[in-house]
C-alpha cells in the first residue's frame, strides 16, 4: 500500500517522466498491434518512434467515437483474446455501443483507480459499500466493486433498481459509502424521506461517489443535507476505462486525474489546438499502461479544464474541473449553446421547486421551443392561480436572464417527471430533423 | 372559517377522475368541487367532510395538495342572497380572492370566499357576521 500511496504525492516532474515512458509505450503497441493505428499514424505522416517530449503527443491524430465503433466488436484491441478477461460497453447514452478490453493487469488498474476515491476518503477496511451503479456491460458497477473491493471495503453489489430494497438494505448493513449515478442518490433519499426515515439519522452513510452523469454544486449540496454525507464526483468513460479516471478528493474543487495511467489534454473542439491549463475544452486522454484497449488521443467530448495549481490535499496528480457537460450533451437552441446543468443551476435558485427536471425540445412554426417541466416542491402554496403563474414567470425570467434563451416553463404534477435509476434522462429532443 | 383542499392537477385525461377516485376509496364525501383552469393545468378546490384526512389521503397518493383556510358563509337560499352578501365587502373595499357557491339545504346556500391576508380577513368576516350573516363552521357542513 505505501507505494500506492506515494505515488498520488509524487513531485509532478517524475509523474511526467512515467506518463512519458508509458505514452511512448502506447503509441509504438498502437502501432504495432492495431491496424487501425498504423493506417491513421501512417496516413497523419506521425512516427510513434520519433516522440521526444511529451508535448510531442500532440503531433499524433486523434481517435474519435466513431473510429471505435467503425472497429466494433474487436478491432481495436492490442493483445490476443486469449490475454482479455473482461469485456465492456459503453452505455450506449449517445448512440451506437463501443468496446473496451480489459486484461488482468487492466481490471487491477481500474480497481486501484476507483480506490483512490475511497482513499481520499480516508475510507478502507472499516468501511461497507453499497454499490448501485447497474452491473453488467455498463462499466459503472463493476468499475465501482472492483474500486470497493481494492480499497478493503466490504462490498455490496447491490446493481440499480428496487429502491425500497435499496433503503432496506443501507439501513440494515449501515453502509458507509453509496455508489451510483447522482440522480439516482437523490431518489433514494427523496424515497426515504417519503418512506417517513430521516436518512441522515437512519443512514450511517458518510460518503457518496457519484458519477456518469453531471450535476451542479447545488444538486450536490441538496444530495449531502438529505443524506448527511459527503459527495465527491467522479470521472471515467468506459473507452478508456471507466469510472475512476479522475475523482474528487475531500476538498471537493476538482477531481484528481489517474496522471500514472492516463495522459490529459485540452483542446479547443473546433480547431484541436492544445489549449493551456486553466482554459475550458474537451478532454483528450491517452492510456499510459492499458493493454487490452489502449487508446491515444481519444475525444471524450467532455467539457471541462485542468485547474491550474495544487490541491490542498497535497496530492500531486493534477485536477480537472467538475463537468460543463459534454459536446454532445449541448443543446444548440435558436443559435444558443445551452448546457442541461445550467438549467439545474437557475433552478436550485427558487426552494419551491424540487430538483427533478425535463427539457423538452420541439419545432413549432421551424422555430425550437424549449419547454421546461419541473415539479413544485412540497409547502409551496399554490392555492390562487397567479402563484403559480408567478412562479413560473419567475423562473422564465431568471432562465432567460442566465441562458440569454426563452424557455416557456411548465409546472407538472409532482413525481410524473420519471425517476432514473441509471442515467437520467434529462432532455427529450422532438425537434424536426435533429434526430 | 373552514379548510379548503386545493390540488394541483394537470390538464390530461383521467386525472380528475383519479383524483375523485382516490377520495371516494378513502370514503371521502365532497360538498362542493370546483375547477380553475388553465392551458396546462388547473386547480382544484373542494370543500369534503373530512379535509383533514383528505389531504393526507391525497399527499400519500403523491398528488400535490395543500389546505387552506376559507371563509364560508350561510346565505339565504333567495334571489339576492349573494348581491347582499358582496354588497357588505364592497363597503369595507375587501378585495375577493376567488368565491364560489353551493346550497347545503333547500333553504341555505353555503357561500365561499378566498379574502387574502389573515388580518384583512378577520376583519371581513366581523363585518359579515355585524351584517347578520351567519359564518359556518366545519361542523355545519359537515
Amino acid at each position: 500500500m505505501t507505494e500506492k500511496k506515494d505515488i498520488l504525492t509524487l513531485p509532478h516532474d517524475q509523474i511526467e517522466a512515467l506518463q512519458f515512458e508509458g505514452v511512448k509505450k502506447t503509441l509504438v503497441t498502437c502501432y504495432e498491434n492495431v491496424p487501425f493505428y498504423k493506417e491513421r499514424f501512417d496516413e497523419a505522416g506521425f512516427d510513434p518512434y520519433s516522440v521526444e517530449t511529451l508535448a510531442d503527443i500532440a503531433k499524433a491524430p486523434f481517435t474519435t467515437k466513431q473510429d471505435l465503433r467503425d472497429n466494433y466488436p474487436f478491432k481495436m484491441f492490442a493483445v490476443p483474446m486469449k490475454d482479455v478477461r473482461e469485456i465492456h460497453m459503453s452505455s450506449g447514452t449517445t448512440g451506437v455501443a463501443t468496446v473496451g478490453g480489459y486484461t488482468e493487469h487492466d481490471l487491477e488498474i481500474w480497481g486501484d483507480c476507483f480506490a483512490r476515491g475511497v482513499e481520499y476518503a480516508d475510507g478502507g477496511e472499516d468501511d461497507i459499500m453499497h454499490v448501485c451503479y447497474g452491473y453488467g456491460l455498463f462499466t459503472g458497477g463493476l468499475g465501482a466493486h472492483y474500486g470497493g473491493v481494492s480499497a478493503g471495503c466490504t462490498t455490496i453489489p447491490m446493481s440499480a433498481g428496487n429502491t425500497e430494497r435499496q433503503i432496506r438494505i443501507l439501513r440494515e448493513m449501515g453502509s458507509t459509502i453509496l455508489c451510483c449515478t447522482p440522480s439516482y442518490a437523490m431518489h433514494i433519499a427523496d424515497t426515504a424521506i417519503a418512506m417517513g426515515l430521516d436518512p441522515a439519522k437512519d443512514f450511517k452513510l458518510r460518503v457518496g461517489i457519484h458519477g456518469a452523469e453531471a450535476f451542479s454544486d447545488n444538486f450536490r449540496a441538496d444530495l449531502e443535507k438529505k443524506l448527511s454525507y459527503k459527495v465527491l464526483d467522479v470521472y471515467g468513460l468506459t473507452e478508456t476505462m471507466g469510472p475512476g479516471v479522475a475523482i474528487e478528493c475531500m476538498e471537493q474543487n476538482g477531481l484528481h486525474l489517474a496522471e500514472d495511467h492516463f495522459f490529459a489534454e485540452i483542446i479547443d473542439p473546433e480547431t484541436g489546438e492544445v489549449l493551456p491549463d486553466g482554459e475550458w475544452g474537451e478532454l483528450v486522454l491517452t492510456t499510459t499502461d492499458r493493454e487490452a484497449t489502449p487508446v491515444v488521443r481519444y475525444r471524450t467530448r467532455d467539457i471541462t479544464r485542468i485547474i491550474p495549481g495544487e490541491c490542498a490535499c497535497g496530492r500531486t496528480h493534477r485536477r480537472i474541473d467538475r463537468l460543463h457537460g459534454r459536446t454532445d450533451d449541448m443543446l444548440i437552441i435558436r443559435g444558443v449553446n445551452v448546457f442541461p446543468s445550467q438549467i439545474e443551476d437557475v433552478m436550485k435558485t427558487m426552494p419551491e421547486l424540487s430538483s427533478w427536471y425535463q427539457v423538452e425540445l420541439t419545432t413549432v412554426a421551424h422555430l425550437d421551443r424549449v419547454t421546461l417541466k419541473v415539479e413544485m416542491e412540497q409547502g409551496f402554496d399554490f392555492d390562487e392561480i397567479r402563484q403559480i403563474e408567478g412562479l413560473q414567470k419567475a423562473l422564465e425570467a431568471k432562465l432567460k436572464a442566465a441562458l440569454s434563451v426563452g424557455i416557456k416553463v411548465r409546472i407538472v404534477e409532482p413525481k410524473s417527471i420519471p425517476r432514473s435509476e441509471g442515467k437520467a434522462k434529462r432532455v427529450i429532443d422532438l425537434r424536426e430533423g435533429v434526430n | 372559517m373552514i379548510d379548503q383542499i386545493t390540488v394541483f392537477l394537470e390538464n390530461s385525461e383521467g386525472r380528475l377522475a383519479a383524483l375523485c377516485r382516490t377520495l371516494a376509496w378513502a370514503n371521502i364525501n365532497m360538498k362542493s368541487l370546483v375547477i380553475a383552469d388553465t392551458t396546462d393545468y388547473g386547480v382544484v378546490r373542494i370543500i369534503c367532510d373530512d379535509p383533514a384526512r383528505a389531504l393526507d389521503v391525497l399527499n400519500a397518493a403523491d398528488y400535490r395538495a395543500i389546505s387552506t383556510k376559507v371563509a364560508a358563509i350561510g346565505v339565504p337560499n333567495e334571489p339576492g342572497g349573494l348581491a347582499r352578501l358582496l354588497a357588505t365587502l364592497d363597503e369595507l373595499d375587501q378585495n375577493i380572492e376567488y368565491g364560489y357557491c353551493f346550497s347545503i339545504n333547500g333553504d341555505m346556500a353555503c357561500d365561499v370566499l378566498k379574502i387574502s391576508g389573515a388580518e384583512e380577513a378577520s376583519a371581513a368576516a366581523k363585518a359579515i357576521e355585524e351584517a347578520g350573516f351567519k359564518l359556518l363552521k366545519q361542523e355545519d357542513i359537515a
